[in-house]
């Protein structure tokens, strides 16, 4: 399956059939600080994402600010 | 995993409040926590008109659609910053949102007004970059504001910058800024408006899922000069510390709003002045703007 991530955007492939939790847990990334994006949805962690699906993992941090 | 109010399908869960929301009732829980900040803190009523300062960004678009939605008088503020492609993409997001939203929009230009870009600010200052961002951003939004006779600024400051801007105001003890940590400052001089933060309730992901979800179009790119931002490093901090105990955050900010800062803002009185320069207000003779601006004019 495709992973868009941002800042920079980028695409990486990684495996699916696993929910979203396990993929954030490989691509070593803090639940909490993104959006997954599932086509024009927003899906939970627990959900099942297959190999033709795309995602994007969008940050939601923003930052600065003194 | 089901919503916590019908038990459809969820499309978020809010850790911290063990729940989960379709996106209906979780926009209904969002504007509801907007509702509530304002009540507890009598941030505005409907008859004043409210300056709501946008940057772009999810945090500040998401707070005014909120607050168009709930028939608030307001009117955009824009700062201009001058931060190359950023700040020329950021202000055509608050255009298009105010266009299509029939709001009025104020574009004032930072360069204009202290006599050069942000970029130039931070090279001919010893100040890191947002530093002299943020103070000019807080000096002009109080001057538009009185100028236009608007009695309110509201910010989209949320959850996650108010508790790391408490944490690094806590690493350092800073006397100073504890007690003017507050939703709501009220006018403590005729010069001053009132400073509200409206989202200071909602998690930076739940304005983000607020902004995903109304379909704002927002900048998603950072400003560059935010790589490195200490407050940046507290959020990361205070984001793991969060990942193993939801609702941390939550405790750290809202006990200290409850608890602690009452007693910070006794031992924290101080006498203001007109600065001698602009007439705008200051704890000191001339203001930090002031100050800031002569120090862009020498060297810029």
């Amino acid at each position: 399956m495709k992973v868009i991530l941002r800042n920079p955007r980028r695409e990486i492939e990684v495996a699916g059939g696993r929910r979203v939790k396990d993929v954030l847990r490989a691509l070593d990334i803090v639940p909490e600080t993104v959006l997954v994006i599932r086509g024009d949805d927003l899906i939970t962690a627990d959900q099942v994402v297959r190999d033709d699906d795309v995602i994007e993992l969008r940050p939601v941090m923003s930052g600065g600010g003194a | 995993m089901k919503c916590r109010k019908c038990g459809e399908a969820a499309v978020l869960e809010l850790r911290r409040h063990n729940a989960a929301f379709c996106a209906p009732d979780f926009l209904e829980f969002f504007r509801n926590q907007v509702r509530e900040a304002i009540r507890k803190y009598r941030m505005f009523t409907r008859d004043e008109p409210v300056l709501v300062a946008v940057s772009g960004g999810k945090d500040s678009l998401a707070l005014w659609d909120v607050l168009i939605d709930e028939d608030y008088r307001t009117t955009g503020l824009y700062l201009d910053l001058g931060i190359y492609d950023y700040s020329v993409e950021s202000k055509a997001k608050c255009e298009t949102f105010a266009a299509a939203h029939g709001v009025p929009l104020i574009v004032v230009s930072v360069a204009d007004a202290v006599g050069a870009p942000v970029p130039i600010i931070q090279s001919v200052t010893r100040r890191p970059p947002c530093s002299g961002c943020g103070l000019s951003k807080r000096y002009l939004m109080n001057r538009v504001a009185l100028e236009r006779g608007m009695p309110v600024v509201a910010t989209g400051h949320n959850l996650d910058d108010e508790a790391a801007t408490l944490f690094g105001s806590v690493l350092h003890w800073q006397m100073d800024a504890l007690p003017r940590q507050s939703p709501a400052l009220p006018s403590t001089h005729a010069k001053l408006v009132r400073r509200v933060k409206p989202l200071y309730r909602l998690s930076e992901r739940e304005t983000a899922a607020y902004a995903f979800l109304r379909r704002i179009d927002y900048i998603l790119e950072e400003c560059p000069f935010a790589k490195g931002a200490t407050s940046i490093t507290h959020k990361e901090i205070l984001g793991r510390l969060e990942d193993v105990s939801p609702g941390a955050k939550h405790n750290f900010l809202f006990g200290f709003l409850e608890k602690a800062r009452p007693a910070f803002e006794r031992a924290g009185a101080v006498t203001l002045n007109e600065c001698a320069r602009c007439g705008q207000v200051t704890s000191g003779t001339v203001c930090a703007f002031c100050k800031l601006a002569d120090q862009v004019k020498r060297r810029a």
